[in-house]
């Protein structure tokens, strides 16, 4: 029963280029309010500062941080400071930007799984951040030599910092 | 069978603008007071589901369900997304109790218009990209003028009668504590104002606002554990026509028409224009109001002008609607309209509508439509 | 989710459909959905006019051009003049489609509903399809890093492959098997004789994720007919139901978490499980479709679907246990990584897999063993979430 249908009409890169469309490049813009726990987080990051913001109830340090515990449901209101010192949880070399073209130089980022004094956590949850690492080959990645490294951060000059996570550079590998 | 009920409600914003806190702090100010309403309930322990409703493109996010469960308490539980307005969550949550594989469902919306920049290319985006986008039209709301134009002269109704409605809804607004463009308006001062697009003045087309609206819903067994007053969904409708206006019919909201058939069958209703003490209504566009109003059945089509022109509508008349005002004097939170709608009615059913309250009403009928663009329609009846 | 239900309403898929998944299509999304949909009606016996209600899917609007797609492509899904809602759950969408429309039909609310899924990611051609996922990241301390995709699936990739001491090669492996079997698939836009060496050796993206690990981006359309148990003894002989359902999100916050293990997939897995009655899954789903947009994922979510020891199913794919003649064939379709990845459309593709294999009409791709209860699974959004849906004959 029913009319055989063909199932599509696949294009080449050319046929696509040359058959008749609209083309349309709509202009989406948005400001987006950091919040009550990102602003503050940014201000930290301005001074040199790495916060968070603490569950009494879990004891687990959120970085990035937020006024809740989504584990807990509880408010959180009292923020730490973090070291600006952690561990390589996962590292990567990429070869590409973020429009995937081939970059000049290959880049090595990863997730750093912040020092909190006073505070421990499991390998399950923890206060991770995403960011570039350097001091770094890309063979040590290959090798998986760069898991569990000890970085730090590198931060730009003071006057330099506009209150981004671009306020640090990298984390840097501290070998030895 | 069983009842479905809706337990709790809770909300922030109502503001032009909410530059102190992030969607997911007002999110989560939201879900706390409607967990505390719904009798204390704790998400990480009580609830089955989350459902969230949210566009993209109003976030500035592609696959903004991503960051829907952390501010809910919904972490590593059944959560997702319905990409449509708030009401379409409810009618999932209704299901899915129904289905028996939930007991307590938390449907979420919320909107921060406030900070979209190119609110109007992104209103644009959402219209057909070969029919109607190339025409460059410079005002969305052209397309809403249009239906405007046709539904008013099918129905043999003029500006004043748009404005009749207009001025009852900033006034009724007048007595809500959420309405930040409530206003003291009479005849004279509609017909002055200038038009944005003909038949369209500013005040035929509602401002938008922030907000975040959560909504607790459960079966009647765990209702009745958790507030000695339930109200009862009894029946949720929705349906949808072809979005681009020029290929749907103008003079009626079928969208609206098909989805209180739905709910009405589930409610049991034969009658609406008798059995709804109020109703809520989306009143984006003053028009659309009325033209929704006619769909619901709550008029016919040849008494919706002399029905309006009598005062049934307004608080006084047979059947109030929008008593506390809607979106002209709330503004529009995006897809979290409906759910403001829902929280009005729920507010009415449960004697808290302060300033607004009507006396002894029993039964509702809640309506939301998605704005420019779509054609879906969302009916809900609500009852005490 | 309240997983010790006694559901008295079965829920059965008595219809599939498949567009074509290629790079770039002629079709519109309203045109990509017609075809699946009216596909899927065709082998179920059934017209639009007949169906109820219709739940759809779709990713990312971006991809189509188009905010609020759901209204757009909806009246090529059969909407117009009914009820119609559209589910997301990102990448898992394709499996949470029949999720939904399952408690669309338990409810008593439809009866025969229409399930859609569609993607057309060629209409986001400038730059390229994949400039869309620039804005997945969370604004303030994510994207000021100016990150891309692969980055995410890299570092989940080599964090599993450290703690599980799994190599490239092995995973090499599922890329090798899905393409071979996509060969058998007339759908597929992606299917390849290839060796390990060929993966290994083809373009290095972000290390350690080279080219051909990667499913690709595609245009698509997938739609399934699902019914009440009335309605499924009426239309067919062979109805195919829906016995489990799963769907769990975890946080947003993905750095924070282990990666090495989807914790979000074996709690939606056990949810389904639980409501299939399944106790050993590696020894009752006889066959499974889990996602694999990149050939690790497959092995990831094995694990965390209970359908392998944790670490390893690198072990269970070099020994065959996987391939189609094997004890527990997986991705007999091709997968993502032979038939393409349209990816809401792709998720639905795979149900549409298990539906055909456990009614013996997969022809070629049909596995060796007496299929009777499969799985199909989706995941998606920043490494969170999982959606499965476990279907018996």
């Amino acid at each position: 029963m029913g009319v055989s249908i063909r199932g599509g009409t696949p294009l080449r890169d050319e046929e696509f280029r040359a058959v008749i469309k609209e083309i349309d490049s709509p202009r989406a813009r948005y400001s987006m309010a950091a919040g009550i726990a990102y602003s503050r987080f940014l201000e930290g990051l301005k001074r040199g500062e790495i916060l968070g913001t603490y569950c009494p109830s879990c004891r687990l340090v959120h970085i990035p941080p937020k006024i809740y515990c989504p584990y807990c449901f509880k408010h959180l209101t009292r923020w730490v400071r973090a070291s600006d010192e952690g561990r390589v949880v996962t590292a990567v070399v990429s070869y590409l930007s973020a429009t995937l073209e081939t970059l000049e130089k290959p880049e090595i980022v990863g997730i750093i799984r912040l020092d909190v004094p006073g505070h421990r956590f499991s390998s399950y949850r923890f206060p991770g951040i995403l960011h570039r690492i350097c001091g770094a080959s890309e063979d040590d990645v290959k090798t998986q030599r760069i898991f569990d490294a000890r970085v730090k951060a590198r931060w730009l000059p003071e006057d330099k910092r506009t209150g981004s996570m671009n306020d640090i550079e990298c984390f840097e590998v501290i070998w030895g | 069978m069983s009842k479905i009920a809706l337990v709790g409600m809770g909300y922030t914003g109502f503001t032009r603008s909410s530059e102190h806190l992030s969607f997911r702090e007002m999110v989560y100010q939201a879900a706390v007071k409607a967990y505390n309403d719904a009798g204390g309930i704790d998400p990480r322990r009580d609830v089955d589901a989350f459902i969230s409703c949210q566009e993209d493109f109003w976030e500035g996010v592609s696959i903004a369900d991503e960051f829907a469960p952390d501010q809910l308490g919904g972490v590593l539980k059944p959560v997702y997304t319905v990409t449509g307005d708030g009401l379409h969550c409810v009618a999932n949550a209704y299901m899915m109790i129904r289905s028996g594989v939930a007991d307590i469902v938390v449907v979420e919306s919320h909107g921060k218009p406030s900070e979209i920049i190119s609110m109007s290319d992104i209103v644009w985006f959402s219209t057909d990209p070969i029919y109607v986008r190339p025409l460059k039209i410079p005002n969305p709301h052209a397309l809403q003028a249009l239906e405007a134009r046709v539904y008013m002269r099918s129905r043999g109704l003029r500006r004043e009668d748009l404005g009749l409605y207009v001025v009852q809804s900033l006034g009724n607004a007048l007595l809500s504590d959420r309405a930040p463009y409530a206003a003291k308006l009479d005849l004279d001062g509609y017909l002055e104002a200038e038009y944005v697009v003909d038949p369209l003045t500013a005040y035929d087309i509602a401002g938008y606002s922030d907000a975040a609206i959560v909504a607790v819903v459960a079966s009647e067994e765990i209702a009745r554990k958790l507030t000695d007053q339930p109200l009862w969904i009894d029946g949720v409708g929705w349906a949808t026509e072809i979005s681009t206006i020029s290929m749907r019919s103008m003079e009626e909201d079928i969208a609206t028409k098909l989805a209180a058939r739905m709910a009405y069958d589930q409610a049991n209703i034969k009658d609406p224009g008798r059995e709804f003490d109020f109703a809520e209504v989306d009143e984006r566009y003053s028009y659309k109001a009325i033209q929704a109003i006619e769909a619901l059945g709550l008029a016919r089509m040849d008494t919706i002008a002399s029905d309006l022109r009598g005062g049934s509508f307004s608080r006084s008349g047979s059947l109030p609607v929008n008593p506390s005002g809607g979106a002209l004097g709330e503004g529009v939170p995006l897809e979290a309209h409906g759910l403001a709608r829902l929280l009005s009615a729920y507010e009415q059913l449960r004697g808290r509508a302060g300033r607004a309250q009507l006396s002894g009403a029993e039964k509702a009928v809640v309506h939301g439509w998605r704005g420019l663009g779509t054609s879906s329609s969302i009916v809900l009846v609500l009852s005490r | 989710m309240k997983t010790n239900v006694y559901v008295k309403k079965r829920v059965a898929v008595v219809g599939a459909g498949l567009t074509l998944f290629r790079r770039r299509m002629l079709e519109t999304p309203q045109e990509l959905a017609w075809i699946a949909a009216k596909r899927a009606l065709d082998q179920a016996g059934l017209e639009l006019k007949d169906i109820d209600c219709i739940v759809s899917g779709s990713a990312p609007d971006a991809f189509d051009g188009v905010h609020l797609k759901g209204e757009y492509y909806s009246e090529g899904a059969g909407a117009i003049g009914k009820p119609h809602l559209r589910v997301y759950v990102g990448g898992g969408t394709g499996v949470f489609v029949p999720i939904a429309a399952w408690w669309h039909v338990a409810s008593g609310l439809c009866r025969r509903v229409l399930v859609v899924a569609e993607e057309k990611m060629s209409s986001a051609a400038d730059p390229h399809p994949q400039a869309v996922f620039r804005h997945i990241w969370d604004p303030i301390t994510e994207k000021p890093l100016n990150p891309n995709l692969i980055w995410i699936f890299a570092l989940e990739m080599h964090r599993y492959m450290h703690k599980c001491r799994v190599s490239k090669e092995d995973i090499a492996l599922v890329s090798v098997k899905n393409k071979r079997n996509a060969l058998d698939n007339p759908y597929a836009q992606a299917a390849a004789n290839i060796t390990v060496e060929d993966v290994l050796k083809s373009e290095l993206l972000v290390y350690p994720v080279n080219r051909l690990d990667i499913s690709p981006v595609s245009d698509g359309a997938a739609a399934l007919v699902m019914v009440s148990e009335e309605w499924a003894r009426r239309l067919t002989d062979t109805p195919i139901w829906v016995d489990g359902i799963g769907y769990t999100l975890d946080t947003s916050y993905w750095t924070n978490r282990e990666l090495s293990f989807p914790v979000y997939l074996k709690n939606a897995a056990e949810m389904a499980y639980k409501m299939a009655g399944i106790e050993r899954p590696m020894k009752e789903i006889d066959v499974a479709e889990p996602y694999d947009p990149f050939d690790y994922k497959e092995l990831h979510h094995l694990e965390g679907l209970g359908l392998a020891p944790r670490c390893g199913a690198a072990e269970m794919t070099r020994e065959g246990v996987t391939q189609r003649d094997g004890d527990l064939p997986v991705c007999p379709s091709g997968g993502l990584l032979g038939v393409g990845n349209p990816i809401a459309a792709a998720g639905l593709m795979k149900t549409a897999e298990i539906f055909w294999q456990l009614r013996g009409e997969a022809g070629k791709r049909q596995v060796r063993k007496d299929a009777v209860t499969g799985l199909a699974q989706a995941w998606g959004d920043l490494m969170q979430v999982g959606t499965v849906v476990i279907m018996r004959r």
